[in-house]
């Protein structure tokens, strides 16, 4: 391993982009993300790379659908309000079986809401990332030296699916330094892409990038292969981390920046005898499905903590088939919970026993 | 579990996130988990600033300092919000040349240091921040001498190491205080 360096999340991220072979970005400044862009408008010209600040988020995703046609490595960083922007072309995207890498830094919201972080775009993320049938791959990093090892894993993946990854994280793992360090030898794990629109000299048949089919056959046909990846992607690709839950009676489940804060209240939480863990989604698309059915095999409850009115509890209820009870706790708005509130919750939940 | 959490505040362009930065890189270069999170929006314009800095054995879980075991204040609103969340038995070290509040506290360890006015009389002009981190290592030990100046090398940019020298006099300036 490499020495370990103090990165912002920001800056650890679009350092990880480049050593994972991404050369095009196109972007849009918003707080709390624009070290992002910062970073690589600083890098990529000194490496051949092709940083460009676009007029609009709008006109950015459709700078990357070009770049992911021609079968680069494409990147673009938003928060919040920029990712409502880029929804039309994250569609088209989709639409299109194109891979890209997508950040999400979130903020408190809706509209212009606040600078702070939230987590309030989950639903976003992962119901409605653009308007008809289709999923992005949606992975939630929890530290700094994760938002690295992610970036790598959403290129891969989404070149492996041909589909969008979106990286879903907020504005205190995006403002906040850890130390990390960068896999050696990754760098550019890039795929063949047969299917890419890029110049070959009439040596083959022309490839076509589209996502308009008129034949409503046709389209559902498009649309319903599209699905049966989808559903391997489920079987094979969830990610959880399962924190203190061997003998577990309650768990916690919490994703991202507030399963940092849901850590501290589970390890104080069972200082004080209570036995309880946490269950960490690590994608959000697929969700962990099997990771929450195994630990409602075991515990008596399930408390949900996010960082917005609650939204991942839908698919934490869903996933257990609401075959236990679903607590919630949340601050929104881009109030971070404390520790000692969630601790709160879990004693609650505990019923004050031990 | 070891672990040091660290709130520093003050205005913005006191040197509050650089002080914090010097801090967790000396932590990281003794091979400590540590995390440096930092307010961060309009109120750094002149403002307020402050971060929260873990230095700890283990992974850091929350990155978010509510009651510190270490404040570090620069100015009277950042005494004011902070100096009733510190621990009891814990370390408060205060720029006196700028904060004027006082607190009824009896349970904590509080050190006055004219910091500003020092740093300007010794020619540490701008490096009141480092004095009081110089301080704290006096008042705590949770890091080393070698580990603040191998913080102090990581965490100048490169443009401009020669201010590392200015720094390290300011570190020790604080801790023979």
């Amino acid at each position: 391993m490499a020495e370990r360096v103090l990165m912002k999340g920001n800056e650890a991220m679009a350092e990880a982009a480049i050593q994972a072979g991404c050369r095009h970005f196109f972007g849009y400044p918003i707080t709390p993300q624009t070290e992002v862009s910062a970073y690589l408008s600083k890098r990529f010209p000194k490496i051949g790379g092709t940083y460009l600040q676009a007029e609009s988020e709008v006109a950015a995703i459709n700078m990357v659908l070009g770049a992911a046609s021609a079968g680069v490595r494409a990147m673009t960083s938003s928060s919040s309000p920029g990712i409502s922007l880029k929804s039309e072309g994250i569609s088209y995207l989709a639409g299109s079986d194109l891979p890209c890498v997508i950040l999400n830094v979130m903020r408190g919201g809706p509209g212009l809401g606040g600078i702070q972080p939230s987590q309030a775009d989950y639903w976003q993320a992962t119901r409605a990332p653009g308007h008809g049938d289709f999923q992005v791959l949606v992975f939630a990093p929890s530290t700094v030296q994760e938002m690295v090892d992610t970036i790598f894993r959403a290129f891969d993946k989404a070149d492996e699916y041909r589909m969008p990854a979106m990286i879903l994280a907020d504005g205190m793992l995006g403002q906040m330094m850890e130390p990390v360090s960068f896999p050696e030898g990754k760098a550019d794990t890039q795929k063949e892409k047969p299917w890419a629109a890029n110049g070959h000299g009439f040596k083959r048949k022309q490839n076509v990038i589209n996502s308009l089919y008129l034949n409503p056959a046709v389209l559902e046909q498009k649309v319903r292969e599209r699905f049966e990846r989808y559903a391997q992607i489920q079987k094979t690709e969830q990610m959880a981390e399962e924190f203190m839950m061997e003998d577990a009676d309650f768990a916690v489940v919490a994703y991202g920046a507030s399963a940092r804060i849901a850590k501290s209240a589970v390890v104080a939480a069972r200082a004080e005898g209570i036995k309880v863990g946490l269950v960490r989604p690590i994608t959000l698309w697929p969700f962990p499905t099997d990771a929450l059915q195994k630990a409602a095999a075991q515990v008596k409850g399930f408390l949900c903590v996010e960082m917005s009115m609650g939204q991942m509890i839908d698919d934490v209820k869903l996933a257990i088939s609401c075959s236990r009870p679903v607590a919630f706790f949340g601050r929104t708005g881009g109030i971070i919970p404390t520790p000692g509130e969630v601790l709160g919750e879990i004693k609650k939940l505990a019923g004050g026993a031990k | 579990m070891a672990t040091t959490n660290i709130i520093l505040a003050g205005f913005g362009g006191q040197g509050i996130l650089f002080a914090g930065k010097v801090i967790a890189y000396a932590g990281l270069m003794e091979g400590k988990e540590v995390s440096w999170l930092p307010s961060y929006g309009p109120e750094m314009r002149g403002g307020t600033a402050n971060c929260s800095v873990c230095v700890s054995d283990e992974m850091v879980a929350s990155p978010l300092v509510i009651n510190p075991d270490i404040l570090i204040a620069m100015n009277t609103p950042s005494f004011e919000k902070f100096i009733d969340a510190l621990v009891p038995g814990g370390i408060a070290i205060v720029d006196s040349s700028l904060v004027d509040a006082k607190t009824d506290r009896t349970d904590i360890h509080l050190f006055q240091v004219p910091a500003t006015q020092l740093a300007n009389e010794k020619g540490l002009k701008g490096l009141a921040n480092i004095i009081l981190v110089g301080k704290m290592m006096k008042e705590s030990g949770f890091v080393s001498l070698d580990g603040i100046y191998k913080g102090i090398d990581k965490s100048v940019p490169a443009k401009k190491a020669h201010l590392a020298v200015s720094n390290k006099q300011a570190v020790e300036l604080g801790m023979s205080l």
